[in-house]
């Protein structure tokens, strides 16, 4: 089965370092010389620095209201042009840029921290996998965006209510993943001579499953965070999200609908960053699962 | 068959009441006080402890779930404590609206999924092929509220082919409904269309590999027949798997649709119940939700038994 | 046996000088369209047969006996360039276009595969399968193809033969699959079958049966049969003649009892000192050193040479096919006759 050339069985003989050296280094190489990768890659590299240098590249507080602006076209002044209350969207769009990226970027985080402790539990222990699976089957086939919306309404909207609510959406599907690799790679003669002479579970986690998991984590990973991307831009936008008082392109996107006559370029701007951002991972998802499991990529 | 149907059955149990828990504890666990929202800001603590008593608040949450599963049993979720009325009758009027819109959008991606697909297999890597490969990469990274805003302007405001927003029944005639929920649907439907395409353009190739094909075609069937019976019918099935986790994506992306085509759904209608702590009205749209899944998935279970016969002996 | 409903060709003894000639090949290649332009898979590759007679096509796997034969069923890969001739019945089938070819499979040329497991659909009844076809070939209707699939089951020796039609492939034994597989080959009366390694897949004691029941269809149907197969035993026992291949190649061709007893090609003798010998008492079992060169990297003249232990300076100039005292041989250093 696929424990992909990237962390073969021999490799992870090693100590942990050079596990994690000889792995990224021959992932990373591979990533460069798939074009797909490159220009996803690149793509990131720019949305991420224009969100994090936004401050710079466009100072001054975003949500400023300034009524004489109003429905301004994009131009030189205003590259991405005025919103119904005179806000400059290109300032909107940068600075919104960081809310969407650090939820979806935590939230990627989070989840699959969670997932890949889950999973390896839920691949060990026989009873806990029983009710585990259950759940992921239940969190599954409902409506993740439902149970967001429920429960971010109900803890009021925040970046804490987002964040916690996406991540427990998104656990189940990296979960079902991680506990599939970690079922696979158990059945290893290593792990089990490792457990044969009593390795502690934790370092057996840590030393041999973690390697082993990290090339389907490090796919799935680019397929979570555009989904908590897209997450929270959903929510923000029918307004359980984050709150009015913060910005993000869901948020940007909530007022544009009633202007979208007058000025169809509040609608464009902000979604055309979001769709380039979900574009750009879910590229970067492809393209690392071609350059790490060739034989999952077949599929798609 | 009975047999593998009631095991399917058994698995799809979870899949209703863990969505369910979930909701009903966050309900209760969080911030804010129903019978206080509902009096407002003059009532007296005694008002709103008696009000409490009335909608069994003043019962251990799990005392609450008991009553509430007794309840399911017997037909009755209780008021609304917003519209004070039943549940049961508010819930069909905003269901009807979403399902249908779920059930057009899912038959315009099942559709366009399965045409563009099939196209783009059949021509592989010529430049058709290559087309709808980016097409759909593009199509799975659109983000259906933005691509319903966008279709506003195009067919709406700028063309104005059909309403900017709003909703009319099937009753009012089938044109005046499909104007209405054409646009909706579209924007619903066009990333699940995007992820079958993929899906049924890479099943296709995997089955046109496979040896009964080749037989068919030495059999001197027409490729008409080899293409649409022998190869359709096995590539067709993860398809169709496929359609029951879309639909539940779909049910999920109605919220933001609702709202921008303003389409009386249950999205909308759970949105607004979240915002009042409506307690009742919002497990109760839980539970259509997660029921309507439930009848889809088996409905899906059904047609792969049917498909195939393998399943059915296992 | 039942009545027939549908034209079969009957049973007749025709001496084997007057049987007519069902398949001809004519210098047969097939080359690959890559990026890079053509990759030749198949060179120069002719061979006849006759009504009623075997002819088998010998070689180690990646030799092009496969592709061979798709070639004359006409279901070569799209990217597949075919030269040559290939006339079927008098007619020359390899100028007819895709849709033409389409129509005389099935109808005049049936295929058994290696592998009835896969090569039947796994979710269409067997009934549907044979019905399908008998209904688009001969035109029958819904009812009389049933019946005719029953005939032709119950003909192949598959009991139950109605159940059967209902039921799928998986429910079947292997042996049962090769005789459905069979039965779907023969169903619209060809007068060409080619068999592409029919009992590989199958278990040894299985392997006698379906080999039998071929036999007998042979003879019972007057076909021409083409056998694809790397066992000499079974071109021994089965075939009458032989056409032994090698990376594309024909490089020896004759009587199968020659080519199975007295071989001049030394890629032949390998292949036959390659079996474990019993019936002699010979238990020497020399395999073939290397394996077959991949397409496109075969070496310039004879294709063997790097194998072979009499290869010489001469062999880097490409031999031609030429007829020895008893068969047609591709070799500058051809054995002695019995030796």
């Amino acid at each position: 089965m696929s424990i992909t050339q990237a962390t073969s069985p021999d490799r992870l003989t090693g100590g942990d370092e050079e596990v994690f050296v000889t792995t990224n280094k021959s992932v990373w190489q591979r990533l460069m010389a798939n074009p797909t990768a490159v220009v996803s890659i690149a793509a990131l590299v720019i949305l991420s620095l224009s969100a994090i240098l936004a401050p710079l590249l466009a100072p001054g507080n975003p949500l400023k209201v300034s009524p004489a602006d109003r429905f301004i076209p994009p131009g030189l002044e205003h590259f991405f042009g005025t919103d119904n209350l005179g806000r400059d969207m290109f300032k909107m769009v940068l600075h919104g840029g960081r809310t969407s990226l650090l939820v979806g970027l935590v939230v990627t985080v989070i989840s699959m921290g969670i997932a890949v402790v889950l999973g390896a539990i839920s691949g060990f222990y026989r009873q806990v996998d029983v009710v585990l699976m259950r759940l992921v089957d239940g969190l599954m086939a409902f409506p993740g965006i439902v149970l967001a919306t429920a429960a971010a309404g109900i803890m009021g909207p925040s970046m804490t209510t987002v964040i916690t609510s996406l991540s427990i959406v998104l656990i189940a599907p990296s979960l079902r993943i991680v506990r599939g690799q970690v079922l696979v790679v158990r059945e290893l003669q290593m792990i089990e001579a490792a457990r044969s002479v009593g390795v502690p579970t934790l370092r057996l986690f840590t030393r041999y499953i973690l390697p082993a998991v990290s090339s389907p984590i490090l796919v799935q990973a680019s397929f979570i965070f555009s989904a908590a991307v897209l997450g929270e831009a959903g929510l923000s936008f029918i307004g359980v999200g984050i709150g009015p008082k913060e910005l993000s392109w869901g948020n940007a996107l909530t007022e544009a609908r009633n202007y979208i006559s007058q000025a169809p370029w509040i609608v464009l701007f902000p979604g055309l960053a979001l769709m380039l951002t979900i574009l750009a991972l879910n590229l970067l998802g492809d393209s690392l699962r071609d350059v790490l499991d060739p034989r999952l990529a077949r599929r798609r | 068959m009975l047999r593998y149907l009631f095991k399917r059955f058994l698995l799809i149990l979870p899949t209703i009441f863990v969505p369910l828990i979930l909701v009903f504890l966050l309900l209760r666990l969080s911030p804010g006080d129903p019978a206080g929202m509902m009096l407002g800001d003059q009532a007296t603590p005694e008002q709103i402890a008696a009000l409490r008593t009335q909608l069994g608040l003043d019962q251990p949450v799990w005392m609450q779930f008991v009553l509430w599963l007794k309840g399911i049993l017997t037909l009755d979720l209780g008021n609304s404590i917003f519209f004070r009325e039943p549940v049961m009758q508010i819930i069909p009027r905003y269901a009807t609206v979403t399902i249908l819109l779920t059930a057009v959008a899912l038959v315009l991606a099942v559709v366009i999924g399965v045409t563009l697909g099939l196209v783009s297999a059949m021509n592989r890597n010529k430049p058709i092929d290559r087309g709808v490969v980016t097409t759909a990469v593009l199509g799975i990274s659109l983000p259906e509220f933005w691509f319903a805003l966008l279709l506003i302007f195009v067919f709406a405001v700028t063309l104005r082919w059909f309403p900017v927003a709003g909703y009319n029944p099937p009753d009012a005639g089938i044109i005046a409904f499909g104007a209405t929920i054409f646009l909706p649907a579209l924007a619903l439907g066009v990333r699940q269309s995007a992820l079958m395409t993929r899906m049924m353009r890479s099943s296709m190739l995997d089955v046109l590999n496979e040896p009964y094909i080749t037989t068919a075609r030495a059999q001197g069937l027409p490729e008409t027949t080899v293409l649409g019976r022998y190869a359709m019918r096995t590539a067709a099935m993860p398809v169709v798997t496929v359609a029951g986790l879309s639909a539940g994506y779909m049910l999920g992306g109605a919220v933001a649709i609702e709202i921008i085509f303003a389409l009386p759904g249950l999205g909308r209608m759970l949105v607004e119940a979240v915002g009042r702590r409506d307690y009742p009205l919002v497990e109760g749209g839980v539970l259509t939700i997660s029921l309507v899944l439930a009848v889809l998935n088996l409905l899906i279970d059904l047609i792969y038994a049917i498909l195939d016969p393998r399943i059915r002996y296992q | 046996m039942s009545a027939h409903s549908a034209p079969m060709p009957a049973e007749i003894a025709v001496p084997p000088a007057q049987r007519r000639t069902v398949l001809e090949v004519e210098n047969l290649s097939l080359s690959f369209r890559n990026a890079d332009g053509l990759l030749p898979i198949v060179t120069d590759v002719s061979f006849s047969i006759r009504q009623g007679e075997a002819v088998a096509l010998v070689g180690e796997s990646g030799c092009g006996k496969s592709i061979t034969a798709s070639a004359i069923m006409g279901i070569a890969p799209e990217n597949a360039v075919i030269g040559g001739r290939i006339v079927l019945n008098g007619q020359e089938i390899s100028a007819l276009g895709p849709k033409e070819r389409r129509r005389l499979c099935g109808r005049h040329m049936g295929f058994i595969f290696q592998e009835p497991m896969t090569a039947l659909h796994p979710t269409l009844s067997i009934g549907r399968q044979m019905t399908d076809t008998l209904k688009h070939n001969l035109g029958l209707s819904q009812s009389a193809a049933t019946q005719r699939a029953a005939e032709l089951l119950d003909r192949v020796g598959i009991p139950r033969a109605r159940d059967i039609l209902k039921g799928y492939v998986h429910e079947l034994s292997g042996g049962m699959r090769q005789r459905v597989m069979i039965a779907l080959a023969i169903s619209c009366g060809p007068s060409l079958v080619i068999a592409d390694e029919p009992t590989t897949a199958l278990d040894v004691t299985i392997q006698a049966q379906v080999l039998d029941l071929l036999e007998d269809m042979r003879r019972e149907l007057d076909l021409a049969m083409l056998f694809i197969t790397h066992d000499l035993e079974v071109v021994g026992d089965f075939c009458d003649r032989a056409v032994v291949m090698y990376a594309g190649d024909v490089v020896e061709r004759g009587e199968s009892a020659d080519i199975t007893r007295r071989p001049s090609h030394p890629y032949a003798r390998g292949l036959i000192d390659a079996v474990p010998a019993h019936d002699d008492g010979r238990t020497r079992l020399t395999p073939i050193l290397g394996t077959v060169p991949p397409v496109g990297q075969w070496p310039e003249g004879c294709r063997f040479a790097p194998r072979c232990g009499r290869a010489d300076e001469k062999c880097r100039t490409r031999p031609h096919l030429e007829t020895l005292s008893h068969t047609d041989v591709r070799c500058w250093h051809p054995l002695e006759a019995g030796a």
